[in-house]
């Protein structure tokens, strides 16, 4: 056990590609926790979608010990945090776990959105903050530049900022020092009953459910029973460890330390970030505070393409869930698309990391709804109730209101790009809070609604300013809002798979779109086919694809009767994945080609 | 009583060279020895006509391939034996199929002897530039001088056309189509171009070489030529092929209103009613192993199955609506025990109707003509 005051937790927060996993490794080597012919780019980030994306989804620890120009050994914590706005809440935790932070700005790209984001949520913790100028090896790095935005965007005093080049290892020394000497070491009590944060979890083929624990007071050791104080669940302790980064058996953690158990948990979902854990023979009083379960923000159905693939994306989803807490998934049915199911998740980037890690991880080819968000509906018996999916909405006149889920963005973006940015906003119904200058960047606050941001906003952001926006938000809560349910009619009969809920003004603008898409979708047929969009009765867009002219084989020779018959076993196969609206038939690829292109 | 009736198909698999939109079982060869073809045809007539013996004989069909290349020998001998196996109707139909280059319009007067009462040109088209596209050995000078002599030498005669072609104007084929009726005899086969997998026509489509016309010029082609035949006294009677009326190609009908047809030669496909059942048959396509298979075994036949009821009242209604007559209510329960109306789903025949697509007045279901340009949708929807 090391004594508190030779421990130092710290978080590295950073913006995507600014270069937070290289500093990592480069402390990591420095410390001598790995060799040289061990490393690997990016030790932290273990899952192929996180390397490749440079973006980190669970979060990391490790111990590394650092002779300080004192002659003292300390032990330093490093927690890489998750690196995205999906993952605020646990970020937060992270941050909970630490006493200071490393905020790494890259000197030749300045504050992004996501510094300024985390660095709040570091203020929040009661952090200290070592700002850090990476990459002052480029040509392009502006450290002198970089430093004064950080005083003037965050706010931060960046007059004692660390200039480091990751990549050379230049100044990597002088931050180890700076967390050693400016950090405040932790504070707890050995000898109170153990209270312990849930900083993360995630499962292991070989050890079950790995829990990632920072502890507060008392003592974690092998053995001892434990609970859960926020799910009352009890597991006994089976292992206790640190990485460094290299799995490693201790026998106990105490207060400050930073490390792991497993305990024989089932899933991710039974050890739930935030919660405390504490020893089933002596309870602490009172949990430790911040403690919320995740709850999904964004949801949308996810359908296999080939029907034969539905039990492999069940199993699919269930082996994501042993790994992924926060991800939820139901059965759903949909005319148009068949047999899937309605899937919630923390934000975009989460929907769209789960979508990746089914098609490259389970090899499943899928086809994903529009994302929606939760809709409160007052309805008129005074019932309230939370609209998961457009196509559950209840009828019109059992609605009194409809409420929807706000957020407060934050956007920084050249000045070259700021008008096109405020179109979109405006176009996407934000309602402007502040709009600030910083050495020849904006920065724009804008309340929106959640749901003109899930619809490709922040494609539409990173298309119209070349990719130079960086954009982060938190959720504020939910406003009644002219929403209306807006229904794609194929011959008539409505397609669940392409209605969304919209905002009145937005309804018919989309409803066209819709419409004229699908006409360049659907094969003529023998009849022609009506296309409309609606609210209610009332049809607001509407396109007709014309009948078919010509489909006849023009030769039928010297008796051969298999051709004909071929042709006809062909058309029956085919419509095995045809949709019968009606009179018509809609190829099931007409759906799924219209959910795949991004609307503009 | 077998309802539909009862022909002979013959397949003769050679031409002297292969048209790039051909798919069919054909082949260039050097040298054949005739005595043996003609001896292992007269044996698979042998083999199929014992199995059929007594019928009565509507029509006699030589394809290929191409036919007029045939030794008149060998057509006269296989005539000469259909009287072994059957009753031959005195109205019995003969037809050859015949290449209109000046070689084998020379034959015209030999085939005729032998027996054949009817030819049917590959005439293709009256463009020289057309025809080069197509492959064709012959010049559309030779293909006139042909036509003129098959209306000397036979009773009945038709020849086919091909349009549609990449490029091809509504005025261009208009023209052709004026000149080919003023030339007509009693049938004419005018088929729109289609592109065959497994063909070289098919992987020049393909890469883009040449295009189609787009489905509504192609439609609007079909429809003119309707009325440009009907005017003339050759309406259409199926999809691409016009007559007067009565000078339907008898053999055709034999396939389309569900008879019977025995199929000798190289790939040839037949369907008899033996003991009662529907039985479809194919002979084995490639010329040297056909050969060897009838020495051996006095056929070749290497498929023979019985036609399942589900599958033969599809099979009648796919063929029966490509003809404007249609099906006979009355017909179709008398070959396959099953009413028309139990043999369609009525949902699509009653939206199809409305459409206009289709008439049935429970005697008779046929296509319209607007159906009949759609004709395959349409089967796929009423069998569905």
């Amino acid at each position: 056990m090391t004594d508190l005051s030779h421990i130092r937790n710290f978080a590295i927060i950073a913006h995507i590609d600014h270069g937070k996993s290289t500093l990592a490794d480069r402390l990591i080597q420095e410390c001598g926790g790995v060799e040289q012919r061990e490393l690997k780019e990016q030790m932290l980030d273990t899952m192929d979608i996180e390397r490749e994306r440079g973006i980190t989804i669970k979060a990391q620890t490790v111990r590394l010990n650092y002779t300080a120009s004192d002659g003292e050994t300390y032990q330093l914590n490093l927690m890489d945090t998750p690196g995205h706005v999906d993952f605020t809440y646990e970020v937060s935790r992270s941050l909970a776990a630490c006493e200071g932070s490393l905020l790494i700005v890259d000197s030749s790209q300045g504050v992004e959105a996501q510094t300024l984001a985390n660095a709040y949520l570091a203020i929040d913790s009661d952090h200290e903050i070592i700002s850090v100028l990476n990459k002052i090896d480029l040509p392009a790095a502006e450290p002198d530049r970089v430093r004064q935005e950080i005083e003037d965007v965050v706010g931060l005093d960046a007059a004692d900022a660390i200039a480091v080049s990751a990549k050379t290892g230049e100044g990597v020394t002088e931050v180890l020092d700076a967390l050693v000497e400016r950090l405040p070491a932790p504070q707890g009590d050995r000898v109170a009953p153990l209270k312990a944060m849930l900083v993360d979890s995630w499962y292991d083929s070989y050890l079950g459910v790995i829990v990632l624990v920072r502890v507060r007071d008392g003592v974690l050791k092998k053995g001892m029973k434990i609970r859960m104080m926020g799910t009352g669940a009890t597991h006994q302790v089976d292992v206790v460890g640190v990485f460094t980064p290299k799995r490693q058996d201790v026998p106990e953690l105490g207060p400050g330390e930073v490390g792991f158990i497993t305990a024989s948990i089932k899933t991710v979902a039974d050890a739930q970030v935030g919660d405390t854990l504490t020893d089933e023979r002596n309870l602490a009083e009172e949990a430790l505070p911040g403690f919320k379960p995740s709850i999904p923000v964004v949801f949308c159905g996810l359908f296999p393409i080939d029907a034969a693939d539905y039990e492999d994306l069940r199993e699919s989803l269930a082996k994501l869930r042993l790994n992924d807490g926060s991800f939820h998934y139901e059965p759903e049915t949909s005319a148009a698309l068949g047999f899937g199911f309605r899937c919630g998740f923390l934000g975009l980037l989460h929907l769209e990391i789960v979508q990746e890690r089914l098609s490259r991880e389970f090899d499943l080819d899928l086809i994903t709804t529009a994302p929606s968000v939760i809709y409160r509906i007052h309805q008129t018996d005074s019932k309230t109730v939370e609209l998961h999916n457009p196509a559950d909405m209840p009828d019109v006149v059992k609605i009194d209101s409809i409420e929807e889920p706000w957020i407060l963005a934050t956007i920084l973006v050249p000045d070259e790009h700021l008008g096109a940015i405020l179109k979109l906003c405006e176009d996407r119904r934000g309602i402007q809070q502040e709009l600030t200058y910083a050495g020849g960047r904006a920065m724009l606050v804008y309340k929106l609604p959640l749901n003109e941001v899930v619809f490709d906003f922040y494609d539409r952001l990173k298309s119209v300013s070349r990719g130079y926006a960086s954009f982060d938000y938190q959720v504020l809560g939910y406003e009644e809002g002219e929403l209306v349910k807006l229904s794609i009619l194929v011959n008539a009969e409505p397609v669940d798979a392409l209605s969304m809920i919209v905002h009145r003004s937005q309804a018919e603008h989309r409803g066209r779109a819709i419409c004229t898409r699908l006409k360049d979708l659907i094969p003529r047929q023998l009849f022609k086919i009506p296309l409309q969009a609606a609210i209610g009765g009332k049809i607001i867009a509407r396109e007709t694809i014309s009948a078919m002219r010509k489909d006849v084989t023009a030769k039928c020779y010297g008796g051969d009767i298999s051709r004909k018959r071929k042709l006809l076993e062909k058309q029956k196969e085919g419509k095995k994945r045809m949709r019968q609206f009606g009179a018509v038939e809609i190829p099931q690829t007409a759906f799924i080609e219209a959910l795949r292109i991004g609307d503009d | 009583m077998i309802q539909g009736g009862f022909g002979l198909y013959v397949h003769w698999p050679f031409c002297l060279s292969k048209c790039p939109y051909c798919d069919f079982n054909s082949h260039v060869a050097d040298e054949l020895d005739q005595a043996r073809w003609r001896r292992n045809l007269l044996a698979e007539l042998d083999h199929y006509g014992s199995k059929t013996k007594g019928r009565m004989l509507d029509s006699v069909f030589f394809g290929g391939g191409t036919p007029s290349l045939m030794p008149p020998g060998t057509v006269a001998a296989l005539l000469n034996a259909l009287g072994d196996y059957w009753q031959v109707s005195d109205a019995v139909e003969i037809t050859l199929e015949a290449n209109p280059t000046s070689v084998e319009a020379q034959k015209f007067a030999d085939f005729r002897a032998a027996g054949v009462n009817r030819v049917s040109v590959g005439v293709q088209s009256l463009s020289d530039d057309a025809l080069r596209f197509l492959g064709r050995g012959h010049s559309a000078r030779e293909a006139r001088q042909a036509i003129s002599v098959a209306e000397k030498s036979f009773d009945r005669f038709s020849f086919d056309l091909i349009y549609a072609l990449p490029e091809q104007s509504m005025g261009d084929w208009v023209g052709q189509l004026d000149d080919a009726l003023a030339m007509a005899g009693d049938h004419l086969s005018l088929y729109q171009l289609t592109i065959e997998k497994g063909t070289p026509f098919y992987s020049e489509h393909r890469d883009g070489r040449f295009a189609l016309p787009r489905d509504d010029v192609a439609a609007d082609m079909y429809e003119k030529t309707a009325e440009m035949t009907s005017k003339s006294g050759l309406p259409a009677y199926e999809v691409s092929n016009h007559a007067q009326k009565g000078s339907e190609c008898r053999h055709n009908l034999i396939y389309w209103q569900g008879g019977d047809y025995v199929g000798i030669g190289p790939g040839a496909h037949g369907r008899l009613t033996l003991d009662g059942e529907t039985v479809r048959t194919e002979q084995i396509p490639g010329p040297a192993n056909w050969l060897s298979a009838v020495s051996k075994n006095g056929h070749a036949t290497r498929f023979s199955a019985v036609v399942l009821k589900p599958e033969q009242c599809e099979e009648l209604i796919m063929t029966g609506l490509r003809l404007t007559g249609g099906i006979e209510a009355a017909r179709f329960e008398a070959q396959t025990g099953v009413p028309l109306a139990d043999g369609v789903n009525r949902n699509q025949v009653t939206a199809l109707q409305q459409a206009n697509l289709i008439t049935w007045d429970e005697t008779r279901l046929a296509a319209t003509p607007a159906g009949i340009l759609r004709l395959n949708a349409l089967i796929s929807a009423i069998l569905s």
